[in-house]
């Protein structure tokens, strides 16, 4: 569980964060959505430890993490995984050397445990037979497999996804989706998703914070987001066609 | 004052560079990944350009001598002396700026963009030290290169200056050994050191550092050649007034 207080974050004169409260929950899909310059992405590297807050706390299991050491917060990250909106994979490392390199790291594991134990979270996210293939051989969709493959090799307590879904179609984003959602139940972690996809959050949003100009606007379920008046929930999330017919036959379904 | 922010940062990027090595098992493979890429592929366009500098050296010398009284070995001598105090470790230096900066910049900008950075920090992983501290190690043999450019030159010095008719062998080889001081290489081979930290952490600043996309990239790659040669310049200004002044 994360634990967030309020926490403010400002670059120069520029105020990002402007006091988000908020819990993340354990064996949840946290989703943090909002509209681009919303502060979403400074909030979750602010979570990653990659940002410190200029105000506020943020508490991963109980420990806060500006309170911790240098050597603490290392270990604590290794307890973090990552899913960057580009896969971020390492261009000269093929699949199995991506997802074998943090064991490479932090652990003293013989080279065939980390093969074993590469193809034992491979397989997770069906991708056994791409194991000596580079990046570039591979669809963005097996891209962001294997950065997921990577992201849980090390067992983490935290998931972290950065817009998972961006650029891929509809079909294999909803792959993704499920995937990140069956992982997050089956290692009971603590999920957060960083996105703008609707689809995302009518699919897996077991929590969703709604961000707006830097300050908690509306936080709930993806049931309560189709009941909720908040005018700029609404006007965010029900911006296309769709998702308004989608809404409206929610509510009369309901009724 | 950016340039004041930019020596300091570039300070705190060489101190973290030597914080929390990365385990020696990972570590020995980069770096002989590194001296693969940075030493032994500019190994082939150093020896060209030392063997045919080497040979124009010569040939302006010995077209420059126009007096009866100044000796014919003076051809070997000057082609020596260039070489080895002025062209091996400065002149292939800027080269090496170009080849091998614009290399590690863009490649360390490449990780930038694409947030190859950002993952193995957040994986607790000393990005500084997992991408730098190679390519520094890796150019402690740049020396080794540099004895080989200063052998080639001179050797092209000769070849030009024998089969092109501005000397004989005999004085060219004279010249060569004439006044021979040890401390020019020592010299050349501690600029070369000096130089060779530069190459590596220069163009890996400019790469760390940089912000933006692909077209930043280029940019970032121009940047660092400039950089990495001007600095190389003004050391090479600084040591010689140091060692031979």
């Amino acid at each position: 569980m994360i634990e967030v207080n309020d926490i403010h974050k400002s670059f120069g004169d520029t105020h990002i964060l402007k006091g988000i409260s908020t819990v993340l929950e354990k064996g949840k899909t946290n989703l943090i959505i909002g509209q681009s310059g919303s502060g979403k992405t400074v909030f979750i590297k602010c979570l990653l430890g990659l940002f410190t807050p200029d105000k506020g706390t943020i508490s991963l299991d109980g420990k806060i993490y500006s309170q911790l050491s240098a050597r603490e917060q290392r270990n604590l990250r290794q307890d973090m995984g990552m899913v960057f909106q580009g896969s971020a994979l390492f261009d000269s490392m093929t699949v199995e050397g991506n997802v074998m390199f943090p064991l490479e790291m932090f652990t003293n594991q013989s080279r065939s445990e980390m093969q074993d134990r590469a193809n034992i979270v491979l397989e997770r996210v069906n991708l056994v037979d791409a194991h000596k293939k580079y990046p570039s051989e591979i669809s963005g969709g097996m891209q962001k497999r294997v950065a997921i493959a990577r992201a849980i090799v090390m067992n983490p307590k935290y998931l972290f996804c950065d817009e998972p879904n961006s650029g891929l179609d509809p079909r294999t984003a909803i792959i993704i989706d499920n995937l990140i959602q069956e992982i997050t139940k089956e290692f009971d972690i603590t999920t957060v998703i960083n996105t703008h996809d609707m689809n995302s959050v009518m699919e897996i949003g077991e929590k969703i914070v709604f961000l707006k100009h830097g300050i908690k606007e509306w936080e709930g379920t993806k049931d309560e987001i189709f009941k909720t008046d908040n005018e700029a929930v609404t006007n965010f999330v029900y911006s296309s066609e769709l998702f308004k017919k989608v809404r409206q036959m929610y509510i009369e379904e309901r009724n | 004052m950016n340039y004041l922010a930019s020596i300091g940062s570039y300070a705190i990027m060489i101190k973290e560079v030597f914080r929390k090595p990365t385990k020696w098992r990972i570590m020995k493979s980069l770096i002989l990944k590194e001296i693969d890429e940075l030493i032994y592929g500019s190994l082939g366009i150093l020896i060209f350009i030392s063997f045919f500098i080497g040979g124009v050296v010569a040939i302006q010398t010995a077209l420059n001598i126009t007096s009866e009284l100044i000796p014919k070995n003076l051809v070997g001598f000057a082609t020596r002396q260039s070489i080895i105090l002025e062209f091996a470790p400065t002149f292939c230096s800027i080269i090496m700026a170009g080849k091998v900066g614009s290399y590690i910049t863009s490649s360390i900008g490449t990780m930038r963009v694409t947030e190859q950075i950002d993952a193995l920090e957040v994986m607790g992983v000393n990005a500084l030290n997992y991408l730098v501290f190679p390519k520094i190690i890796a150019l402690l043999l740049y020396p080794f290169i540099i004895a080989i450019s200063m052998y080639v030159g001179i050797f092209g010095g000769w070849v030009a200056g024998v089969f092109g008719g501005f000397s004989t062998s005999a004085d060219f080889i004279e010249g060569v050994q004439l006044d021979f001081i040890p401390f020019h290489v020592t010299y050349a081979f501690l600029k070369t050191l000096v130089f060779a930290f530069v190459l590596a952490t220069i163009p890996s600043y400019h790469g760390f550092y940089m912000k933006g996309g692909a077209l930043e990239v280029g940019k970032a790659a121009t940047t660092s050649f400039v950089w990495t040669s001007v600095v190389i310049i003004i050391l090479n200004y600084i040591l010689t007034q140091l060692l031979l002044g």
